[in-house]
């Protein structure tokens, strides 16, 4: 509280981007509203006696559909190439960073480090220790707030920078769906173990002897849920019951992620997005996964999970995706010392968790009034809203749990309803229903999609907030760097 | 016209949507004012031309109908009445089924009896088990054409946005077959065309009334009337047409809800009722610690039901090979509810970590009750008592587990007799229903109030008793036991004393009842309640229990006793060697008392003997639990209704006769208790009013 009161005033030095926010493309009321939120002075959230954490730079593969351009590479591959990325992009030295953490969901068995493997192959000095955290659909998250800061209790890891360790770290994510381990049956598995063991050729032939049809069935990557064996898409659709999402709703949500996005992509906003020659085929350089449809068209679609009754489909819901993201993540004064001109600064951040039955998808419900809370700021402070959209039907349900007295006083323990965001601040550029989600990467285009529009909008704070598998969440207030 | 209680409608578009909630009740069941109402309800939506399709559905939060009001049928004077009941029920139901308009079922919970069939028409199988079935198997079994998932919290709370959720989906359903959108009826697959054929003969028909008469008569032996009774209404539903088919349930129903099975299982269903409360009240402190001594068959059972119902449960064992069967047990008994995917493997595990096994008294301080359940010897019981009373916590109750030691005599070494009390569980603990608890004249109203409290929260069916040898249930089945051992020694063969025992009722035959619980058990009881009431708990000689044990053949557990148990095999074959022991023990059977009849009442005269005199003793509080532990417990004959319901049906002075001329020949042993006398002498006298 004390550091609250000692936050030092500092004029917002907005106006000069103002006419930046001139978006001839966009047809919902974006000119209109955000006006309203350039109230001068509002406070910074620099505590002293901590290290203020800069986004130095953020960039990230083009998103393809899983089974494209991407197919025939391996999970390194696509991380290695936003690592160099960053490296073309930042003009950084390959020994100037002195971490470099990646987070991933489905591992590759042969490059369970990606990190490691990514940040050889793209050149970096071999001095400079790797690892790779995972999270679920937050991995990303993680691998920049395990980088960035230690002043939260909530993060298991020691932030690297905040506690002295570091000045410099290299965060980021990435998914390939284009190609999954996909395993031999337990019994196969054992019966091949045993084979090695196996010392005399009789004892061998009995084991292989023992292989039975039963054995050979194949075991794909559980797309559900662990603890309560229920997929993601069958809860978001029982959670957006649950909310009295209707079909509609979900649907008009999803043609506005992609008509947004399809926007920003055509208008050059996508800045992060780096070009990326794919050995053996051409060079990529656009997300492949922007297709603005009609509400007709959206319509017809069948449910995809509760059959026949459901609300959620396929085109209401993020894509299998391929991508990679990186950002470069540094201490205030080692950024400047570097000459660099920072985006954005990190600050509070938290992670939640939940039910993974029933609550599964609420992760910004429960994080967003946390993170506001411990930054000492409310929902009108917050000028660009990020959230990550796993399916049309979550983002809706949490939109009506942040506005629901009764959710917010039964559920969250507070005395008022936390709020929703305003649509005209809300994921104003797509999101990861039309931009792709390769859930280790989305992560960090989260933030780098927040420091963008913050530049470009003209705003102080940001909020990223996501939801993650295992009923977990997070969210992090970002400040605007002044410009 | 009078305001409708129980079924009321809202029209919704043009769906109508119909709810039942019958008032003050938990559930909704079938009652006669349900039933008008409904039918009052239907007539009014076929005139409403703005109706053009009907939702059923419950107020209640997890019930649609739970069946037919018991007390309704109760109440009837005769069988007449029933049937007219039955009629008015078959009509509403027909109104359902005929409807002009569609009506979509929306069941939310437990749907059974007489609520299935306003559901959906129900299988054959069903019918006649009356079993619960899960929703995702009602769907695979064509009950029910969509499931709809429960939800979490939303806008409101789970279970009142399942309810709203179920209904919206329902309506859509309604208008979709009203729409023709949705098709009702499935394309017949090849298989069923086939069933078709093959059943359009009279002889396959024939054939297959046939066999499901057999295997009803192999199950029930014929001793439950009802389910051939249904077997005889679908055939005369099938091959006489639908009208005599309704005629004859309704006639079949009404008979049969007056015969004296029904009136034994209603009092039974009553009995349980009131064996689910907890007339000792709320316990000062709830036990959220729970320590089981001993990891033994019955130690782990009792850790089994427990820990799966979120209390922390503590198992000590002296070794670490009998804590690692024990723990075990508790695995697999969990473990298979995952296979049958009652549970998931991640519950399953959640459930395990509340399990904390080990093989000394760290953490007994935190045990709200210990539950001990060690060798059935005064001595170790002694010592076991005194080593927790130096570590628990004051306000911590001990428990004993034992089947026939007197619980004040373990009290003895008590330093706080009041916390003591007798926790009688039956095995396998997760399978019986029964719970005895015994208090001695020490123990405190807290201390059994709490002992209830766990039991019911363990799912347990409760009795309270009083201290003495046996208690209730054990003292019952001893001279039972004993009369069945003498039953072998006058050469009748294990597998005949089990037909016996089961063409009377008993679920379990004599001897294999002998193998479960275990001959050293039964041995050792014998022995002990011998001594304690002498010549009156005679009959077989103890000595061919005792050779038993001498030759390892303690029952099922050491895979021989009166049978020979292997592993995979099911059908058991008796025990060759226990010819020899039998052999040497013979006795000369008396003709005049060993008909199969007789044979039959001398080891039922002794049991219900026993129980009356427990009563008369003041050891049972009352009849009723009397009857509940006698069949939840020890397997009494469920359609006699227990030990006092039999006296009352088949006649107090009808039993004595039978007993004194079995006293003629052995004694004391049949000897009839002052009660039984008394209500032999005045037939007004009944247990059960």
């Amino acid at each position: 509280m004390a550091s609250m009161l000692l936050s030092t005033l500092r004029s917002c030095p907005v106006t000069h981007s103002y006419q930046c926010l001139i978006y001839p493309f966009l047809s919902i009321s974006v000119r209109l509203s955000v006006p309203s939120v350039q109230t001068k002075s509002k406070k910074s959230l620099a505590r002293p006696g901590m290290k203020n954490i800069v986004l130095v730079e953020g960039v990230r593969t083009p998103f393809l559909l899983s089974g494209t351009t991407y197919a025939d590479l391996m999970p390194h591959d696509l991380a290695r190439a936003a690592l160099q990325g960053l490296l073309n992009k930042t003009g950084l030295p390959k020994d100037a960073v002195d971490y470099i953490i990646y987070g991933t969901v489905i591992q590759e068995v042969k490059t369970s480090n990606v990190a490691r493997e990514a940040a050889l192959g793209a050149g970096f000095s071999d001095k400079i220790p790797a690892h790779t955290v995972t999270m679920a659909c937050i991995s990303s998250n993680q691998a920049m707030t395990s980088g960035m800061s230690g002043k939260t209790i909530s993060t298991p890891s020691v932030g690297l920078i905040a506690a002295g360790q570091c000045d410099a770290i290299v965060a980021g994510g990435v998914e390939f769906m284009s190609d999954v381990p996909i395993r031999h049956s337990r019994k196969m598995r054992k019966t091949m173990l045993s084979l090695n063991k196996a010392k005399t050729l009789g004892a061998k032939l009995g084991l292989i002897g023992s292989i039975r049809m039963a054995h050979l069935a194949p075991e794909l990557p559980a797309v559900a849920e662990f603890s309560t064996a229920e997929t993601m898409g069958h809860s978001a659709d029982r959670l957006a019951a649950a909310f009295g999402v209707t079909r509609l709703e979900q649907d008009e949500f999803a043609l506005r992620s992609h008509t947004l996005a399809k926007k920003a992509q055509d208008a050059g906003l996508l800045q992060d997005v780096i070009s990326f020659k794919v050995p053996g085929r051409d060079i990529v350089s656009k997300d492949n996964g922007i297709r603005p449809s009609s509400m007709e068209q959206m319509g017809k679609l069948k449910a995809a999970f509760i059959k026949p009754h459901g609300t959620v489909t396929a085109a209401n819901s993020s894509f299998l995706t391929d991508g990679a993201s990186a950002v470069l993540i540094m201490s205030e004064e080692k950024a400047l010392a570097m000459g660099y001109k920072p985006k954005a600064y990190l600050r509070d951040f938290v992670y939640v968790s939940q039910d993974p039955k029933d609550q599964l998808l609420l992760g910004p419900t429960y994080g967003t009034p946390k993170v506001l809370e411990r930054a000492g700021l409310t929902m009108n402070d917050i000028d660009v809203f990020e959230f990550h959209e796993a399916f049309a039907g979550q983002i809706m349900a949490n939109l009506k749990a942040m506005d629901s007295d009764w959710f917010g006083q039964t559920y969250l323990g507070r005395k008022s309803k936390v709020g929703a965001p305003p649509m005209e601040k809300f994921n104003l550029w797509g999101g990861s229903l039309s931009l792709g989600h390769p859930f280790g990467a989305t992560g960090c285009r989260l933030v780098t999609t927040v420091a963008h529009r913050l530049q470009k909008e003209g705003g102080q704070y940001g909020l990223v907030a996501a939801c993650a598998a295992g009923g977990q969440g997070h969210a992090m207030v970002i400040e605007a760097y002044p410009q | 016209m009078l305001a409708r209680t129980h079924v009321n409608y809202e029209v919704k578009g043009d769906v109508a949507v119909v709810r039942m909630n019958a008032p003050n009740s938990k559930v909704n069941t079938l009652s006669i004012q349900m039933q008008n109402e409904m039918t009052e309800v239907m007539n009014e939506l076929w005139a409403n031309n703005a109706v053009r399709s009907a939702v059923l559905i419950s107020s209640k939060p997890g019930c649609f109908i739970a069946g037919a009001d018991i007390n309704m049928i109760q109440s009837c004077k005769d069988a007449e009445e029933v049937t007219k009941l039955s009629q008015e029920g078959q009509k509403m139901f027909e109104q359902i089924e005929k409807s002009p308009k569609p009506v979509v079922a929306a069941i939310n919970g437990s749907c059974l009896g007489g609520g299935l069939e306003i559901g959906l028409p129900g299988a054959f199988d069903m019918m006649l088990t009356g079993r619960n079935i899960r929703a995702d198997k009602a769907k695979k079994m064509g009950l029910v054409d969509q499931l709809v998932d429960p939800l979490g919290p939303g806008l409101k709370s789970p279970e009142e946005r399942t309810i709203d959720y179920l209904e919206e989906v329902a309506i859509e359903y309604a208008k979709g077959i009203v729409d023709k959108k949705i098709k009702l009826h499935k394309e017949k697959g090849m298989m069923q065309k086939i069933q078709d054929y093959v059943m359009s003969f009279e002889f396959v028909r024939n054939q297959i009334y046939k066999t499901v008469h057999g295997k009803v008569m192999k199950q029930s032996k014929g001793l439950y009337p009802a389910p051939l009774k249904i077997i005889e209404c679908v055939k005369t539903g099938v091959e006489q047409g639908p009208t005599a088919g309704y005629l004859a349930e309704s006639q079949n129903f009404g008979q049969l809800a007056k015969t004296s099975e029904s009136g034994a299982l209603i009092g039974l269903y009553h009995g349980q009722v009131a064996c689910k409360k907890n007339r000792f009240g709320t316990p000062e402190k709830e036990v959220k610690t729970l320590a089981i001594l001993g990891a033994g068959l019955m130690g782990a059972g009792i850790a089994q039901v427990t820990v799966d119902k979120g209390v922390h449960t503590i198992l000590k064992d002296t070794t670490v090979d009998g804590l690692a069967r024990g723990e075990q047990q508790v695995y697999k008994g969990l473990n298979d509810k995952t296979k049958k995917r009652n549970i998931t493997s991640f519950q399953r595990d959640s459930i395990l970590s509340n399990l904390t096994g080990q093989l000394d008294y760290s953490g007994l301080e935190k045990a709200d009750m210990v539950i001990e359940a060690v060798f059935e010897d005064i001595k170790i019981k002694h010592a076991v008592l005194k080593e927790v009373e130096a570590v628990v916590s004051p306000h911590c109750i001990f428990a004993s587990n034992t089947s026939a030691l007197p619980i004040k005599d373990i009290a003895a070494a008590s330093k706080r007799p009041d916390k003591v009390i007798g926790m009688h569980y039956f095995s396998p603990v997760d399978k019986m229903q029964l719970l005895e608890i015994i208090t001695t004249d020490q123990t405190s109203k807290d201390t059994t109030a709490s002992a209830v409290a766990v039991g019911l929260k363990q799912g347990k069916v409760i009795i309270v008793v009083g201290d003495g040898p046996g208690f209730y249930t054990t003292r019952c089945l001893a001279p039972m036991l004993a009369e069945a051992v003498r039953v072998l020694q006058e050469g009748v063969d294990p597998k005949k004393l089990d037909a016996l025992t089961t063409g009377f009722g008993f679920p379990v035959g004599a001897a294999t009842l002998a193998d479960e619980v275990g001959i050293d058990v039964a041995a050792h009881v014998a022995e002990d309640l011998g001594k304690a009431f002498g010549s009156r708990f005679g009959g077989g000689n103890v000595e061919v229990l005792k050779t038993m044990v001498d030759q390892g053949f303690k029952g099922r557990k050491s895979g021989k006793g009166c049978y020979v148990y292997q592993p995979g095999l099911k059908v058991k074959e008796v025990n060759p060697e226990i010819g020899d022991i039998l052999e040497k023990y013979k006795m000369t059977p008396n003709p005049a008392v060993s008909s199969d009849s007789d044979v039959q009442y001398r080891l039922i005269s002794r049991f219900v003997n026993e129980a009356v005199l427990c009563l008369q003793e003041g050891i049972l509080n009352n009849p009723l639990e009397g009857d509940i532990g006698a069949v939840f417990g020890l397997g009494f004959p469920p359609c006699l209704g227990g030990p006092f319901r039999f006296v009352d049906t088949f006649g107090a002075d009808k039993l004595v006769e039978k007993m004194r001329q079995f006293e003629a020949v052995y004694g004391n042993q049949f000897t009839p208790c002052q009660l039984l006398l008394d209500h032999a002498k005045d037939s007004s006298k009944k247990f059960h009013k």
